[in-house]
């Protein structure tokens, strides 16, 4: 157990390496670097830029280099912290993310909960209620929630919420309090901006759920072991929480790889429309402006993320399964 | 183990007095229907029987005459749509009037529940998927106990133990605490049983017990039932199909057809006086052992083959073997195959050596004969079939195929040799379900073949589909439908027509009828014996049914751990076996004959068919680097034994 974790863990250096190589490989492939595009904007604005300083940060930050160098010194400095310096914002990579990863992460582990607290219960009932009326006005809804796309329900919500309320439903939290310490009064602004950036990115994410969890559990619910079960005298209730659902847990947990990276990247669109202060739009306008380092680190942490949500969810399974962690080759 | 018996020792008190004549379950007029959009199936047309305490009743009917589906309702298991009227009384003193109706009681109440596991246990056919595989064996026998009986977890742990250990398990603690996937299928089924009588329920419905195990695994747990049975005065309802079975081990039996009864009565005079054509038309159906040359299965309902277009079809097509072709189309020399475990794979040292699944395999087939290939699941027999398709790559040996164009290496053949080899050797699998792709419609997957080795044109392919439906007994009707619209021995013959389409020379049938039911069996059996004279097949037929074998081979080779033990003409193999393993395997058949009845004392305990019983001659000696080799007793009789053996240790 513990040499197939480590055998595990140490099968993501290469993994990761390979991925940083791609990732360098990739932004370094549009022509020209974030100081030409960055020139040719002023110029078009007409205003004269400062080829002094430009020239200067290009021999400082290496980009008269080779890039095998500039690799090796973007990669180094990743591994002991120095994520780069992003020009646009003329900080630190690390000082630009810093509050808006955890609000991020903060959006995305409440839209989780949300999506796992109501497609839980609705999957259950769709599955042990297959072809009833309730499970086809959850099955319609559902799939309305997987069809309209996220952005659009921004909008839509926008729009009812100033006609109706009118209130802006943008934004994570009052003006007054960005880029303010975290306070109680903070806090709160934030708790209560952020249901509806919730509701919105969790609708398609629960829809999605709940059809899967439905088909998972139909799957089981048919299986033998749950006939036998009913026949001991068990409780049906009990029967279903104690077999097949336990048994369809396992998508959820194979899930989490997925859902760490989603948690970052997640959204972009509806962060954009709603104006929010999350990573998505950094990272999309970080590849826009060709802000390099800027969106090599975020492309790493994302890959970093996937890697370890699939370690995670590997070793969990193997705790949880133990047809994983005991069984050797294949049973009948 | 005494206390299943003592704790309930009051109940069994009372129904003794109540007297011997007292059904302890009694079936009344029950009718089961299922409601569907295109109108509705009766399951069960009004169906009467009784359990008598203390006995076994079989109830035996084939797939759909509604014998599981009965098993179901007495417990109140059915579907939810089930539509269900009539009356099931179970006898419970402690009621007022000494009887319950099942069917009236609420379902899913407290009430049924309360009979479930307590009054009235369950086992299934299927023990792998009877269990969860993510709760332990203790979780799951004692989860009955702790629903009927409040007693603290160490008195739920002491009494899982005992019973465990009552159905054979020397080492009950451990057990408790493994999972069901670690253990073999007939260990399985001991757990499930354990797990149907810890609450020492007075009935046993068991669902088809024996029908997923080997046969010697089998004779195995239908020792373990009755000895329970006796041991604990219980009843049993025993749902089969195999009247082998019932022979063995009933007191009683009702036959169940079409929803309805055709007769019922105690053993004897079902076997020997067989009233009701069906029944007799069934009897006829089963292959038995000592049948006389030529003479055939008389399956309930005969299928019309069109033989002739066949011929002109598949038999056209194929060159008339050359008069100078060899005797031997396949030959297989000393065969090995060892699988790696993911332990292993993830292993660096190789420290403890996997047992190998084919050990040093050889043997030939003749052209135009059967080769039977009998032994229990994991004996490496479906791996040999898996080599000669080229599915799996064995570690060491040769297989060579010639039909009479020059001889082909199977296992190096590249390129033109393999395409030409995948036309001249085919495959029939167990399962008529999954060996059809639920996506193509009949004439789709007749025609495939044809396609990838671009046979014909498309006209005369279709031609070849036409004549091989009708080879099959299927009509022209069938090609554009899919296979769920047929029942399982349609869908096996549409196999064996995919596996004719090229005009193969060689058809490895693997388990093709374990999967159907008694008669229609017997219509697959005689279909691959009409086109094996037709047509001059040969087939390697693989099959743990000893009687099959007997129906269809020439010659059987027996294999056992990987290596073939014992392979002889088919007489010499049914009636003069040398090998112990083949002995123990022959005396494990339950015959439908009372006459012949199992030996039971012979598989009580679970160490007959172990080798450290085998006489030494056949057993590898511990340290010798010289193994075990076949020893030739003439006539095309080998046996797997010590060079050593002394000729007296191996006479029949």
């Amino acid at each position: 157990m513990i040499r197939y974790i480590t055998l595990r863990t140490l099968a993501m250096i290469p993994t990761l390496f390979l991925i940083s190589v791609l990732v360098f490989f990739i932004i370094e492939l549009p022509p020209g670097d974030y100081f030409e595009s960055y020139v040719s904007e002023l110029r078009s604005l007409g205003e004269s830029a400062d080829l002094a300083e430009i020239d200067m940060l290009r021999e400082r930050y290496g980009f008269d280099q080779p890039q095998v160098i500039r690799y090796i010194w973007w990669v180094g400095g990743m591994l002991h912290g120095d994520f780069g310096y992003s020009f646009e914002y003329r900080l630190p990579v690390s000082e630009v993310v810093g509050d808006r990863l955890w609000l991020t992460v903060l959006l995305s582990t409440v839209t989780i909960l949300f999506t796992w607290i109501i497609a839980f219960p609705i999957g259950i009932y769709s599955a042990t209620h297959q072809y009833s009326w309730g499970d086809y006005g959850l099955t319609f809804l559902g799939l309305l929630g997987i069809a309209v796309p996220n952005f659009m329900l921004a909008l839509v919500m926008m729009y009812f919420a100033n006609i109706w309320f009118g209130v802006s439903i943008g934004n994570l939290m009052d003006r007054q309090f960005l880029n303010e310490p975290m306070s109680m009064a903070k806090f709160s602004s934030i708790m209560s901006h952020i249901w509806i950036p919730v509701v919105i990115i969790g609708t398609s994410g629960t829809a999605a759920m709940v059809r899967r969890l439905r088909a998972n559990l139909l799957d089981e619910l048919h299986k033998q072991y749950v006939v036998t079960a009913r026949a001991k005298g068990l409780h049906p209730f009990k029967v279903l929480v104690k077999y097949p659902l336990r048994m369809a847990l396992n998508f959820f947990i194979s899930d989490i790889g997925s859902i760490l990276p989603a948690m970052i990247s997640g959204a972009e669109v509806t962060a954009i429309v709603l104006s929010l202060e999350t990573t998505g739009p950094m990272l999309i306008r970080a590849l826009q402006s060709q802000d390099m380092y800027l969106a090599g680190s975020f492309l790493m942490f994302l890959a970093f993320l996937t890697v370890i949500g699939v370690l995670i969810s590997d070793i969990a399974l193997t705790f949880l399964d133990p047809r994983i962690r005991l069984g050797k080759g294949s049973s009948k | 183990m005494i206390h299943a018996t003592g704790r309930n020792g009051s109940d069994r008190m009372t129904r003794q007095e109540l007297g011997i004549g007292m059904d302890l379950l009694r079936v009344e007029d029950v009718k089961v229907s299922f409601p569907l959009a295109t109108g509705q199936v009766d399951a069960l047309k009004g169906v009467g029987l009784r359990v008598l305490p203390g006995k076994i009743t079989a109830l035996v009917g084939e797939s759909g005459s509604g014998k599981s589906v009965l098993g179901q309702t007495i417990m109140g298991l059915q579907p939810d749509f089930a539509r269900v009227s009539g009356r099931v009384l179970l006898t419970d003193p402690a009621a007022p009037g000494g009887k319950v109706e099942l069917l009236g009681l609420p379902r899913d109440g407290r009430l049924i529940r309360s009979v479930r596991g307590r009054k009235i246990g369950m086992i299934f056919q299927e023990p792998m998927t009877s269990f969860s595989a993510l709760h332990t064996i203790g979780n799951q026998i004692s989860e009955a106990l702790r629903i009927h009986e409040p007693i603290s977890a160490k008195e739920q742990r002491e009494r899982s133990e005992d019973m465990l250990s009552l159905v054979g398990f020397t080492k009950p603690g451990k057990v408790f605490d493994m999972y069901p996937f670690e253990l073999s299928g007939g260990m399985r089924q001991r757990a499930m049983i354990a797990m149907a009588l810890i609450c020492s329920p007075q009935l046993l419905i068991a669902d088809e017990p024996t029908t997923a195990l080997d046969v010697t695994i089998q004779a195995q747990i239908l020792t373990l039932l009755r000895d329970l049975q006796q041991r604990l005065n219980m009843a049993i309802l025993l749902i089969t199909h195999d009247l082998g079975v019932v022979a063995n081990v009933t007191d009683e039996v009702v036959v169940l057809y079409q929803g309805r009864i055709m007769e019922s009565g105690p053993v004897d005079d079902i076997f020997r006086r067989p009233q009701h054509p069906y029944l007799k038309g069934l009897m006829a159906a089963i292959p038995h052992f000592g049948m006389k040359q030529g003479e055939r299965l008389r399956p309930l309902r005969d299928i019309q083959i069109n033989r002739d277009k066949l011929m002109t079809a598949i038999g056209g097509a194929k060159p008339a073997p050359k008069t100078s072709a060899p005797e031997i189309l396949l030959s297989v020399r000393n065969l090995s195959k060892t699988y790696q475990t993911r332990d292993q794979a993830w292993d660096i040292r190789t420290s403890a050596k996997p047992a190998p699944a084919v050990d040093d395999v050889s043997f030939d087939i003749k052209r135009g004969e059967c080769l039977g290939l009998v032994g229990e699941s994991g004996c490496g027999k479906t791996t040999v079939s898996k080599i000669l398709m080229r599915a799996v790559t064995p570690d060491a040996g040769s297989v060579i195929y010639d039909d009479g164009s020059g001889p082909v290496d199977v296992l190096a053949a590249k390129g033109e040799d393999l395409q030409r080899l995948r036309t001249q050797i085919q495959m029939v699998f167990q399962d008529p379900v999954s060996s059809l792709s639920p996506r193509m419609t009949v004439g789709n997957i007749l025609s495939e073949p044809l396609d990838i080795h671009r046979r014909g044109t498309p006209l005369q392919r279709r031609e070849t589909v036409d004549a091989l439906l009708g080879a099959i007994g299927l009509g022209q009707s069938a090609r554009h439908r899919y296979p769920h619209s047929f029942s399982g021995g349609q869908r096996q013959r549409v196999g064996i027509a995919r596996a004719l389409a090229l005009a193969p020379g060689l058809i490895v049938c693997d388990e093709p009828v374990s999967a159907l039911d008694v008669s229609v069996q017997a219509q697959i059996l005689n279909l691959l014996k009409d086109l094996q004279k037709d047509l001059g097949l040969t087939y390697l037929f693989i099959s743990h049914n000893l009687a099959v074998v007997d129906y269809m081979a020439d010659r059987v080779a027996v294999m056992w751990a990987g290596r073939i033990v014992e392979i002889a003409a088919r007489e010499t193999i049914m009636t003069a076996p040398v090998h112990p393993y083949t002995k123990a395997l022959l005396a494990a058949v339950p015959y439908p004959d009372l006459d012949r009845r199992l030996n039971f004392a012979t598989f009580e305990g679970n160490t007959a068919l172990t080798s450290t019983n085998w006489a030494p001659a056949f057993r590898a000696e511990p340290d010798a680097v010289a193994d075990l080799a076949p020893l030739d007793l003439g006539s095309g009789h080998f046996v797997l034994a010590r060079k050593s053996a002394d000729r007296n240790d191996l006479k029949p």
